[in-house]
């Protein structure tokens, strides 16, 4: 069943464009008279804005409500009794007592005319125009009456601009244009990019890219904030220039990065036309980027697997069955292996791509009907040690803020993390926080994009060596600590007094000094004394990292040290503080959440903890493993070692995206029974034994939670392509193994879910679907979710320091390795690729390069575009180089979207010491020119031709 | 002793060629073994008879003009360093020249009198007097005396320049700022560039003087790109008015702060429209701004900001020296002091006249201008710039002040006189009053955007006689358009002088196309 969403009943604010963004919350009642109605609105209020929240709907056509009043288009003048003149609504504030009209004989005149010149230079082609249906000109046309153009259409003119197509999604015909500025104005206030500009003055003025270039050719970073702004067929979707206006629509969330952004679906019949950034969500407020706003071509690819496939050996071409006979096959292996093995023998892979009901179920399925606790989730390899790390000292695995908390930020430091790549529409708020004038401090080897922000005022680089992590942020504390800048009062009220004093003793230590700790870190002592002052003095410190932060021998330690700094300042318990991870995927927050971890039930209880687990029990009605079960990297050695025999692995790549390639590869050849559950035939799959057809997140109900803790609706907006969503999948599974499991919709998963976990009491369809998202914890004392945590107190009562000792990683740079290699992403690719790939994204980066500084290229003789043997003691692969200054010398850095980069071919099994996060950002490596693919991609091309054929093969039987 | 010898270097003498003439002085002063010192002043402002050399003589400065340097050794000859008046081109002393003499110079008292880089000079004519003066004065007090002066805009809006300064200062802020509006481009105006030219001293201590009044510490002057003489010339004399104490950390010894810098603008013409100047400033688009929030509120970088014109800040020193009383004594009714009227155009005499409000057009243009240059009748003037009226001759005897003028839809504006012979075609004009628009808008609302090339398009159509009547329908509710929905003065003035041509001139609209035309 499809579902469709009413946002009216959400609120009103998200129905229509009310034209100007609201005032600040707390203003003061005005009230105003328009038209003879009478409405009182918040201080700051415009005309505009107050007379449509009175349903009293002035022509308007430069005015938005995502963009602050602009004044230029006059369509809105009204008249205010005692004023001269027509003052437009837009750029008028309401004022005690101020009665204004919107309608009579010299408005309606004036509106006219000015429509008559808008039309004296467009064309006439409504019924052939890709907006006809959908565009603001012609509503306003129709709204002020105008019937014929007295200036005729010789004069001077754009009717013959030249279009632009050269983005791959939107195309841009400036004949369409009214010159309202919207897309400007939205590059710049809701992306923050400056892309576009206004060229020319006057009667000449034309909308520009860069420098007055291609759309592609400028700085655009293509998020669609101009094409969602423009009020014409200027920007224009080419989707809807292709198919015509969608007819209905349904408000989801995008299953691309940990923001989770809201977006309306637009759809006609089950074809999605576009997705349009919801300006209800509460994550994005109605923005967007490239990837969730365009790059879903994805979903329909031909690639997709629409049939169930089994096979006995992973050498053996695909046999294409039915559902029914997929799953018995699949439920008989794991029975026997698990009568041959052992009940250890066998476990499972949750993803956190899929649902928090889907990813509860595959749990469950290990938990209840694999009877072992051999679960795990991506989440071991990227943020891990957030959970172990703020579990630890702040008593909740989960960041402490809202996004929209930044907008409050008086400092921002942001560790490892590439916001305005990998998490773009937070990056976006947080350059507008920026461009407001707070400081920024970045702690990161490569120069961020972010340091870039188009006015930024006070930004401070601290480019440190990969690996030192844990010795900055204990420099950072130390300075914290003897100069005096701790918030005792704080401290005194909200942390442990004796976990401080033993901290406080640690961290005053003269090693932790920012001169001791500056020939580790490469860190100059006073940029870190100043980064600490400004962090500590300036009101509100707020921290954001990423990956940069876990995934390090000592990520768990730097998650704390992160925390400690939060503690020492008071910057934790408020808007505009806290400590932030900025997860990766659309639902890792919600994977953990749902006891996808070995050691831990949904709610981060402890399967050792007897209460929580008779809970468990006794709604599940099984008896629980009481010992935590296998870690993936534990998996990997138990299969190679021959103890663990068979894996279901639902929505994750583990073979792309895992370290230490060659070892996976090993650990999945070495399985009896490797099933694997995804949309397409992934790296992983071309191991595996039973191929399941994944859904896609626009073919099924759930939620999502994002990095803020906020559970978002996933809402089906068109049949799954190969009958069933993936939760329908794993109820199969456990029927086959023994274990029914009755649910006829993923509501009734979430209810369970609501009665099992109690971050979660408060949470049910029904309240999301009113109040729009929740964020956890939301219960009965928090019926409305907990926008920001630890505001009272800890859930552990009071704030752990902890003692964070810097402990230089094994992953060093040597004589053999003289370069530290690092990874991340880039904003057009989406992790492993599988979605991206099959995109046009593709036309910004199709392949994976080395990024080499220009010093350490010319003692190897490396130009731009060599190819390049890179060589870690894992392994070796093959790129090309780009000579780059984003990094120091010394430090090469590439992204792993493509399989057959192989980047982590190269990455070690080090790790981190408490969780086994992976050290992705530090491996050893040495660089050489090189004129043929490493021996690693030559066989890496073949098994992938080789499974290629297996599943044409399979197609061709099927069909 | 040395005879001192004056010859002007601000732009129009050197246009004229005072630095030829000025070599040649000193040449045949060499070769002739007189001696002979050349001084290099401002101008007069009587533009008519530039290049004008002075000599000074125990009876005072006599004058000759214009002078070619051709003319050079005859005037020698004559007697020119004895201030002899057997040549054609003496003028007697320079202040008997009854076009000086009939003025009253209160801001322009010593333009051309000075050399304007030398604070010595400055000094000794009354300079620093008014900054003195406000630096023994609470800020509220230096605001009360601007306000009972009568001050208005001399930009051309003529809003009172001291409640503007009352409400920066009511608004507190960490930073506040003073900026110059020196971006002068009104058709037929150079009054702005004679004071910065002439006597730039004058306009730091104004500004100097607004910042102690506001608590502005930081001053700028933006400056039209077209006006490099001036830009050096303030230049230097903010260099020296630094080392001497007048700007600084630390003004005169008092501890109060006020820097001053110019920047210069990229040749726009609304960028003489304040909102557009501060984007300017910023470094952004000339865009004109909605208001309110007032620049007097929000202004620079959204810091409180007084923005005044060149002549505004130029009044303030009498002003501060003299007392408000001394300035308001001039005028009439609600416009007091004097306005810098610059005479150009087709005139006989052109130059700056600066008067007492309540003068009328045709003293102006008669009796000092002397008529049109080419000798035929006078037929119309524009009075304010390309976005005010033209007016005919029924309008000429009326006082020029605001409220007059403004009461016949005419404006006084910045000062500019454009005069026109009977060749005039005002249908002609009113188009170029479009078109002036339509190069000029910066493009932000509609009606200037595409309502000023849709208004030369149909003036186009009536003057060919294209359903003439119906067009002249469409170019009123054009102008009424324009007048009542643009977001700036550009786009909202411009009818103005369209619809005096259509009123005042009727018939130019009626006449046959020119190809036509027997």
């Amino acid at each position: 069943m499809i579902q469709h969403f009413d946002p009216s009943q959400h609120d009103k604010a998200f129905a229509k464009d009310l034209g100007t963004p609201p005032p600040a919350a707390d203003a003061a009642p005005v009230s105003v008279e328009i038209d003879g109605v009478a409405i009182t609105v918040p201080e700051g209020t415009s005309v505009l804005r107050a007379a449509a929240l009175a349903d009293i709907n002035i022509p308007k056509l430069c005015a938005t409500d995502s963009l602050e009043a602009f004044g230029s288009c006059r369509l809105c003048a009204v008249q205010v009794e005692g004023k001269r003149g027509t003052p437009a609504a837009c750029t008028t504030p309401v004022a005690e007592g101020m009665k204004v009209t919107t309608q009579n004989e010299r408005l309606a005149r004036l509106r006219r005319n000015v429509m008559e010149l808008y039309i004296s230079d467009h064309p006439l082609d409504c019924l052939t125009c890709p907006a006809n249906g959908d565009c603001e000109l012609q509503d306003m046309a129709g709204a002020v009456g105008l019937r014929e153009v007295r200036y005729g259409f010789t004069g001077e003119n754009h009717l013959e601009a030249e279009k632009d197509h050269s983005n791959p999604y939107f195309s841009f015909d400036p004949s369409k244009c009214i010159v309202c500025s919207r897309c400007v104005r939205a590059c710049e206030e809701v992306q923050g990019t400056f892309a576009l500009t206004i060229d020319g003055r006057g009667f000449d003025s034309k909308v520009a890219a860069g420098q007055d270039e291609a759309f592609m050719g400028s700085e655009c970073v293509s998020c669609g904030a101009c094409v969602q702004a423009c009020p014409t067929s200027t920007l224009m979707e080419k989707s809807v220039i292709d198919s015509g206006q969608p007819e209905h629509s349904v408000i989801t969330t995008c299953a691309y990065c940990g923001v989770g952004c809201s977006f309306e679906a637009q759809m006609k019949g089950d074809k999605l036309v576009r997705m349009v950034p919801y300006k209800g969500g509460d994550a994005n407020h109605g923005h967007s980027c490239v990837k969730g706003r365009f790059a879903f071509g994805y979903a329909t690819h031909k690639d997709r697997i629409t049939t169930p496939m089994i096979r006995d050996a992973i050498d053996q071409p695909w046999r294409p069955v039915d559902w029914d006979e997929a799953i018995t096959f699949a439920a008989k292996r794991l029975r026997a292996i698990q009568d041959e093995h052992g009940r250890e023998s066998i476990g499972g892979i949750t993803s956190s791509r899929c649902t928090n009901e889907e990813t509860y179920l595959v749990q469950k399925l290990i938990r209840a009907a694999f009877g072992n606790n051999n679960t795990d989730t991506c989440a071991r390899v990227c943020h891990s040690p957030t959970g172990y790390g703020l579990k630890t000292t702040l008593g909740e695995s989960a960041g402490t803020q809202t996004f929209d908390s930044v907008m409050q930020a008086d400092a921002i430091i942001v560790i490892g993390a590439n916001p305005t790549d990998a998490h773009p529409v937070f990056g976006s708020l947080m350059r507008k926080r920026l461009r407001q004038g707070a400081s920024l401090i970045v702690a990161d080897p490569r120069r961020i994009d972010l340091l870039k922000t188009p006015h930024l005022e006070d930004a401070q680089h601290l480019p440190l060596r990969p690996g030192t992590n844990v010795a900055l942020i204990n420099a950072l504390a130390h300075v914290v600590v003897s100069e005096g800048l701790e918030d005792h009062d704080f401290i005194a009220s909200r942390c442990d007094t004796e976990a401080y004093r033993a901290w406080r003793d640690f961290i005053a230590a003269e090693r932790h000094s920012p001169e001791a700790t500056e020939a580790v870190t490469g860190v100059a002592a006073d940029a870190v004394r100043r980064a600490a002052r400004t962090y500590a003095t300036a009101g509100n410190g707020a921290i954001y990292y990423g990956l940069g932060v876990t995934e390090h021998s000592q990520g768990s330690t730097m998650v704390m040290g992160i925390a400690n700094l939060a503690l020492a300042t008071g910057n934790i318990g408020r808007e505009g503080v806290g400590v932030n991870p900025l997860r990766g995927q659309n639902n890792v927050q919600g994977s953990c959440d749902m006891g996808s971890f070995p050691h831990e039930l949904p709610g981060y209880q402890h399967v050792a903890d007897v209460t929580a687990r008779g809970r468990f029990e006794a709604a599940w009605g099984v008896e629980l493993d009481d010992e935590p079960g296998l870690r993936i990297p534990n998996m990997f050695d138990a299969a190679i070692e021959g103890s663990f025999k068979a894996l279901y692995v639902q929505g994750e790549d583990i073979a792309q995206s895992d370290p230490n390639t060659q070892h996976v590869e090993a650990a999945l050849s070495a399985l009896d029974c490797l099933i694997v559950q995804d949309i397409f035939l992934n790296e992983t799959a071309k191991y595996a034994h039973v191929l399941l057809p994944g859904s896609s997140f626009l073919e099924k109900d759930g939620t999502f939670t994002n990095a803020e803790r906020r559970i978002n609706r996933v809402r089906k907006v068109m049949p799954p392509l190969a009958g069933k969503a993936d939760w329908e999948v794993t109820v199969d599974l456990a029927r086959a193994l023994g274990y029914p499991m009755e649910y006829t919709h993923p509501s009734e998963i979430m209810d369970e879910i609501a009665t099992l976990t109690p971050s979660f009491a408060g949470v049910s369809y029904q309240k999301l679907d009113e109040r729009g998202s929740l964020q956890w914890p939301c219960n009965a004392e928090h019926p409305i979710g907990t926008p920001t945590m630890h505001e009272v107190d800890f859930p552990i009562g009071r704030g752990r320091f902890a003692i964070t000792e810097y402990v230089a990683t094994e992953e060093r740079s040597n004589r053999r390795f003289p370069l530290l290699l690092t990874t991340g992403r880039i904003l057009s690719q989406y992790n492993v690729g599988a979605q991206t790939r099959r995109t046009d994204n593709q036309v910004w980066h199709d392949e994976d390069v080395l990024e080499v500084h220009p010093s350490d290229a010319e003692v190897r003789g490396i130009k731009d575009g060599d190819w390049l043997g890179i060589t870690s003691r894992a392994g070796q692969t093959v790129l090309r180089a780009r000579l780059s200054e984003r990094m120091q010398p010394g430090v090469v850095y590439t992204t792993f979207h493509h399989p057959g980069s192989g980047a982590n071919v190269i990455t070690t099994d080090s790790s981190d010491w408490a969780t086994n996060c992976p050290e992705y950002k530090v491996t050893a490596v040495q660089v050489e020119k090189v004129s043929r693919p490493s021996e690693w991609q030559r066989r890496f091309d073949e098994v992938d031709r080789a499974q290629r054929e297996h599943l044409a093969t399979a197609r061709e039987a099927a069909s | 002793m040395s005879v001192r010898v004056f010859v002007p270097r601000d732009t129009t003498a050197l246009s004229l060629g005072a630095d030829a003439v000025a070599r040649r002085l000193e040449r045949e002063a060499q070769q002739r073994g007189l001696e002979l010192t050349v001084v290099r002043n401002g101008s007069r402002g009587l533009a008519w008879l530039e290049p004008l050399v002075e000599v000074e003589t125990p009876a005072g400065r006599v004058a000759y003009g214009p002078v070619a340097p051709s003319d050079v050794p005859a005037l020698l000859d004559t007697g020119l360093l004895e201030g002899s008046d057997n040549h054609p081109l003496a003028q007697g002393l320079t202040e008997a020249i009854p076009y000086l003499a009939r003025q009253q110079r209160l801001t322009f008292a010593r333009i051309g009198v000075t050399d304007p880089l030398s604070i010595v000079d400055y000094l000794a004519h009354d300079g620093f007097r008014g900054l003195e003066a406000a630096l023994t004065r609470e800020p509220q007090d230096i605001v009360e005396e601007v306000k009972a002066s009568g001050l208005r805009g001399r930009g051309g809006a003529a809003f009172p320049t001291g409640i503007k300064w009352q409400t920066v200062l009511d608004t507190p802020a960490d930073q506040k700022y003073i900026v110059c509006n020196a971006d002068e481009g009104d058709s037929g105006t150079f009054a702005d560039r004679l004071a910065m030219e002439c006597d730039p001293y004058m306009l730091i201590e104004g500004m100097a003087i607004a910042g102690l009044a506001v608590g502005a510490t930081q001053g700028y002057i933006y400056l039209r790109s077209e006006y490099p003489l001036a830009k050096q010339v303030l230049d230097a004399a903010i260099a020296r008015a630094e080392a001497a104490g007048y700007l600084g950390d630390d003004l005169r010894g008092s501890g109060r702060t006020f820097h001053l810098e110019v920047r210069l603008g990229a040749g726009a013409y609304i960028c003489g429209e304040e909102t557009s100047l501060l984007e300017s400033l910023e470094g952004k688009r000339g865009l004109v701004r909605f208001k309110p929030p007032l620049p007097a509120i929000e202004g620079l970088f959204g810091r409180p900001t007084v923005v005044n014109n060149v002549l505004s800040l130029a009044a303030v020193p009498y002003i501060l020296a003299e007392g408000a009383q001394a300035y308001a004594d001039h005028g009439m009714g609600r416009s007091r002091g004097t306005l810098a009227l610059q005479l150009a155009g087709n005139v006989k005499r052109g130059g700056l006249i600066e008067l007492a409000f309540g003068t009328t057009l045709r003293t102006l243009m008669e009796d000092f201008g002397g008529g049109t240059a080419s000798g035929r009748a006078l037929r119309a003037v524009q009075v304010g710039g390309p976005l005010c009226a033209y007016l005919p001759e029924s309008q000429w005897d009326m006082p020029l002040d605001y409220e007059t003028f403004a009461e016949v839809g005419a404006g006084v504006g910045h000062g500019g006189v454009v005069m026109f012979d009977d060749s005039v075609d005002m249908a002609e004009q009113a188009r170029f009053s479009m078109e002036f628009c339509k190069v000029e808008s910066c493009g932000k609302c509609t009606p200037c955007r595409i309502g000023s090339t849709r208004g030369v398009e149909v003036i186009d159509r009536i003057r060919a006689n294209q359903n003439r009547d119906a067009n002249l329908a469409l170019l009123g509710e054009l102008c009424e358009t324009m007048e009542d929905g643009s977001l700036c003065a550009m786009g909202g003035m411009t009818p103005f002088p369209v619809q005096s041509a259509l009123k005042h001139f009727p018939d130019d609209f009626q006449r046959a196309p020119v190809g036509d035309r027997s």
